[in-house]
C-alpha cells in the first residue's frame, strides 16, 4: 500500500509538468488550429528565464582571498555578488535564494512575448497549410531555439537549486499512520504540484468566467460566426498563443530546481506531451490536464522494480502502450470532440 | 564447364605474388612499410579529431577539442611545450611528426554510434586522416574502433570506460588511455570499506547501455567482495529524466547505500533527485544512508552542483594533482584558455602526444609500426605515474584516483577533492577475463 501512495504522489508531479505542457498545446491546437512541436522549446525557455534571473542575481565582481591561490598560482579571487553591495549580505543572498520563486514574474512577461513574436513572425502564415507543414516548421523552430539556448548557456546541465526553505523532503507515511522512510517526498515537488494546480485552475477560470474566455471559447467552437459577429478573434487568438507560452514557461521555470535545466530539456519533454494531448482528445483541455496525470502517474508504477521484473522494458514503453489501448477503443482520446482532425 | 588456362607466364606472376603475401608477416616491423592507408606524402601529416562537438556532451567534446589544439601546438614546436617536457620519452622534438608539420580536421560524433562512424570515415577517406581520436562515449569508441580497424587507421580512443572498449571489443589498432569500470570498482572498494564499513546494503541504479552494466558489474563485485550485499539492481532508461519514480522505493528496500552507475545528465539527474528526497539525510539500518557515483567528471559534477558534496567516486585524473606532467599540463592549458582542464581533456592530450611519439619512435606512421611502438611501451611523466600500455589489450595501466565532492569549494573548477591515488597494481587485471579477440594489425591499402 506505501508503496503504490508513493508511486502516485511521484506520478502527481511528473504528470504536472505533462498536464501544463500539454494544456498550453491544446490551447493553441484549439484555437489556432496549429500543432505546434515548439511548444517543448517554450517550456525550455520558461526554465532558463529562470537560470537567467539567477545569473543576473549573480553579477559579481571580483575580490582577492589573502594567502590563497588559484590553480595558475595566481592569487585567488573570489565572487562577490552586486546584490550584497546593495543590499547587504543576509538580504542578498536571500534574493539570490529565492530567485527561482521570483523568475515567475520575470518569466511571465518574456513568455508572453516569445509567444506572440513566434504567432506574429511564422506561425500565422502557416494558418492555412497541412498540419505536416505546420510540424515541419515548428519542429525546425525548435531546433533553432534549442541551438540558440546552446549557443549562449553550453550543452552541461546547470543547477539551479530551490531556496533553502524548500531543501529536502517530509515523510509523508509517518504523517498517515505507515512506518518511518516509506513515504519521503520532497517540498519542491509538493511545491511543483500545487503551483500546477493554481495555474490550471486559473486558466480554466480565465477562459469559463471572462468574458475574453467566452470570446475565445466561442471562436474556439465557430470562429467564422464569431468573425462575422464583427470580433477581432485573430488578436485574441494571439493573445491565446501567448498564454500559452506563459503556461508552458512557468512550467519551466518551477521546473529547474527539480531537474537541472539543459537545453533539450523540452524535446525530452515534446513527444510524451503530445501523447497525452491525443490521448486526452485533440482540443480538449480537461482531457489534456486528466491525461497529464493519468499518464504521470502510469509511468511511475511502471518503473516499480516489480512491475518491471514482472514485465521487463514496461517502464520504457507504458505510456505508448496505454496510449495505443485508449486510441483502440476510444478513437478520440478519453475526452476527444467529434470533428477535431477529422475530414 | 568452365576451362582452365596454364601459361608459363601466368604461373610466374602467381607464384611471385603469392611469395610475397607469404613473406609478409616477417616483413612487418617497425620502420619497413610503404604500402598504408593515407601515407604522409607531403610535408604535413593530418591528425583526425572526433569530438562530440553537438548533443549533449557538447561541452566534454569542445574541452577535448582544446587540449587536441594544445596537443598541436606543443608537437609543432609552438607554445610552452607541455607535458612534452616531463614526458619520459624524449622522441619528440617540437618538429612536427617525423618532420612533418601536424595538422588536423575535426568531426562531430554527436555522441552517436552512427554519425561519429561517419565523420570518423569522412575524416579517413576525403581528409586523410591518418590516425583518428577522441570521443565521450562508449558506444561510440567501440563503433569508430572497428571503423578504423577495418580502414587501417590507428584508433586513440578518448573518454571511454567501458570494459568493452579493450575487452570484448578490443582490436589491434585500438588503444586506450582512460581507466574503466574494473578500475572503478577495485579503487573504490577499499575506500569505501573504511570510510562506510564491511556490512552495507547496496541499491543499484544503472543506465541500460553497455557502459551501466560493466560499470555495475565492476562495483557489484568488488563491493560484495567486501561483504556488503546488493539488495538490488534496478535499470533505468537512458532517456530518463526524472529519476524520482526510480529513486522513491530506494529506502523501502532497506538499502542504506545507493550506487549510481549513471553518466553525464543522467548522473546529474538520479544524484540531484537522490538529494531532493533526503537520501542523504537519513538513517537506515542505524547507519547514515550514502551515495556513490562510480564515475566522476568534473563537467558533470558542476551540473549537479552542491549535490556532490561528500560523494565518493572515482577519475582518470584531476588537475589538482602535484606531479610535474599535470602541472605542465594545467599551466599550459590554464594559461591559454583560462581553467583548468577536465578529465576528458587530459587523456585526449596524451593520446595525441602518445600516438606522436610511437610514431616517432617506430619511424614510420605504417599502423602496424605504431602498434608494435606502442604494444608494452613503459611511460611517466604524463600525469598518471608510472603507466604501461599494455600488449594484451591496448589498455593502459596506471594510477587511479579516488575523489570526493567538495565541501568548500574555492571555485567553480574546485569541485572534487582526492581522496586516495589508487597504485596501478590494485587494479590491473588478468587480459583475458573480459574475452574478446585484438585479433592482428590492419594497415589498410
Amino acid at each position: 500500500m506505501d508503496a503504490i501512495i508513493l508511486q502516485i504522489l511521484n506520478g502527481l508531479d511528473k504528470g504536472s509538468a505533462y498536464a501544463l505542457i500539454a494544456l498550453g498545446l491544446t490551447l493553441i491546437f484549439g484555437t489556432l488550429g496549429v500543432v505546434n512541436f515548439a511548444h517543448g522549446a517554450l517550456f525550455m525557455i520558461g526554465a532558463f528565464c529562470a537560470v537567467t534571473l539567477s545569473r543576473l542575481f549573480n553579477l559579481s565582481h571580483e575580490v582577492e582571498v589573502p594567502g590563497q591561490t588559484d590553480f595558475l598560482g595566481n592569487p585567488l579571487k573570489k565572487d562577490v555578488p552586486y546584490l550584497h553591495d546593495i543590499f547587504g549580505e543576509a538580504t542578498g543572498s536571500a534574493i539570490i535564494d529565492w530567485s527561482v520563486p521570483l523568475a515567475i514574474l520575470f518569466a511571465i512577461p518574456i513568455m508572453i512575448a516569445v509567444g506572440v513574436i513566434m504567432e506574429r513572425g511564422l506561425i500565422k502564415y502557416f494558418y492555412k497549410r497541412p498540419h505536416a507543414d505546420q510540424i515541419l516548421v515548428t519542429f525546425g523552430l525548435a531546433i533553432v531555439l534549442q541551438e540558440i539556448i546552446k549557443y549562449y548557456y553550453g550543452a552541461n546541465p546547470i543547477p539551479t537549486p530551490a531556496p533553502d526553505a524548500f531543501k529536502g523532503s517530509f515523510d509523508f507515511g509517518a504523517m498517515i499512520g505507515f512506518a518511518e522512510n516509506t513515504i519521503i517526498y520532497p517540498y519542491w515537488r509538493l511545491v511543483y504540484f500545487c503551483f500546477a494546480a493554481v495555474i490550471i485552475g486559473a486558466v480554466f477560470a480565465f477562459l469559463q468566467f471572462t468574458t475574453f474566455g467566452m470570446v475565445v471559447r466561442a471562436g474556439m467552437a465557430d470562429r467564422e460566426t464569431v468573425g462575422l459577429l464583427g470580433i477581432n478573434i485573430d488578436k485574441r487568438f494571439t493573445i491565446m498563443f501567448g498564454l500559452a507560452a506563459a503556461v508552458a514557461g512557468l512550467a519551466g521555470v518551477m521546473y529547474v530546481p527539480i531537474n537541472p535545466p539543459n537545453y533539450h530539456m523540452g524535446m525530452d519533454f515534446l513527444v510524451l506531451s503530445f501523447v497525452v494531448v491525443v490521448v486526452g482528445g485533440m482540443g480538449s483541455l480537461p482531457g489534456a490536464v486528466a491525461a497529464g496525470f493519468l499518464l504521470g502517474v502510469l509511468e511511475s508504477f511502471a518503473s516499480m522494480r516489480e512491475v518491471i521484473d514482472l514485465i521487463p522494458g514496461i517502464n520504457q514503453v507504458i505510456i505508448y502502450l496505454v496510449a495505443i489501448i485508449i486510441l483502440l477503443t476510444r478513437p478520440r482520446g478519453l475526452m476527444g470532440r467529434k470533428g477535431v482532425m477529422e475530414d | 564447364m568452365s576451362k582452365t588456362t596454364l601459361t608459363r607466364r601466368g604461373v610466374l606472376k602467381t607464384g611471385a605474388v603469392a611469395g610475397a603475401g607469404l613473406a609478409l608477416p616477417t616483413y612487418l616491423s617497425a620502420a619497413g612499410h610503404e604500402g598504408f592507408t593515407n601515407a604522409p606524402t607531403g610535408s604535413t601529416v593530418t591528425l583526425g579529431f572526433n569530438v562530440p562537438q553537438s548533443g549533449p556532451y557538447a561541452d566534454e567534446g569542445a574541452d577535448e577539442l582544446r587540449a587536441y589544439e594544445l596537443a598541436v601546438e606543443h608537437l609543432n614546436g609552438e607554445g610552452d611545450g607541455g607535458m612534452m617536457n616531463t614526458f619520459s620519452s624524449k622522441a619528440l622534438q617540437g618538429n612536427g611528426i617525423l618532420g612533418k608539420k601536424v595538422e588536423y580536421v575535426t568531426g562531430d560524433t554527436q555522441t552517436k554510434s552512427d554519425a561519429a562512424r561517419a565523420s570518423a570515415k569522412s575524416m579517413i577517406e576525403k581528409d586523410g586522416a591518418v590516425m583518428i581520436t577522441g570521443g565521450s562515449s562508449s558506444g561510440v569508441a567501440v563503433a569508430v574502433q572497428a571503423l578504423c580497424q577495418e580502414a587501417g587507421v590507428i584508433f586513440m580512443a578518448g573518454l571511454t570506460h567501458s570494459n568493452d572498449t579493450t575487452g570484448k571489443d578490443k582490436k589491434a589498432n585500438g588503444f586506450r588511455h582512460f581507466f574503466n569500470s574494473y578500475m572503478s570498482g577495485a579503487a573504490l572498494a577499499p575506500i569505501l570499506a573504511a570510510n562506510y564499513g564491511n556490512d552495507r546494503k547496496a541499491y543499484h541504479l544503472t543506465a541500460d547501455y553497455n557502459w551501466g552494466y560493466t560499470t555495475e558489474e565492476a562495483v557489484k563485485t568488488s563491493t560484495e567482495a567486501l561483504g556488503w550485499e546488493t539488495v538490488a539492481a534496478v535499470r533505468t532508461p537512458l532517456t530518463q529524466t526524472d529519476f524520482s519514480s526510480y529513486i522513491a522505493p530506494v529506502l523501502q528496500s532497506g538499502a542504506d547505500v545507493l550506487v549510481l552507475n549513471h553518466y553525464g545528465g543522467n548522473m546529474v539527474n538520479s544524484l540531484t533527485n537522490a538529494v531532493q528526497f533526503g537520501l542523504r539525510d537519513k538513517l537506515v539500518n542505524g547507519k547514515n544512508f550514502e551515495i556513490i557515483v562510480p564515475l566522476y567528471s568534473r563537467l558533470m559534477a558542476r551540473g549537479a552542483g552542491e549535490n556532490v558534496k561528500g560523494i565518493f567516486g572515482s577519475t582518470n585524473w584531476h588537475w589538482s594533482l602535484q606531479d610535474e606532467g599535470t602541472k605542465a599540463f594545467v599551466k599550459s592549458f590554464g594559461t591559454k584558455y583560462g581553467f583548468p582542464p577536465s578529465q576528458a581533456a587530459h587523456t585526449c592530450y596524451v593520446q595525441a602526444l602518445l600516438y606522436a611519439d610511437a610514431v616517432e619512435r617506430a619511424g614510420s606512421f605504417n599502423p602496424c609500426a605504431v602498434v608494435e611502438a606502442l604494444e608494452g611501451f613503459e611511460f611517466d611523466g604524463m600525469g598518471n605515474g608510472p603507466t604501461l600500455y599494455r600488449a594484451e589489450d591496448h589498455q593502459c595501466f596506471k594510477d587511479v584516483l579516488v575523489v570526493k565532492g567538495k565541501e568548500n569549494p574555492t571555485s567553480e573548477f574546485d569541485l572534487l577533492e582526492i581522496v586516495e591515488v589508487t597504485p596501478a597494481a590494485q587494479v590491473t587485471y588478468d587480459a583475458s577475463i573480459f574475452g574478446g579477440e585484438l585479433g592482428t594489425c590492419n594497415p589498410g591499402a
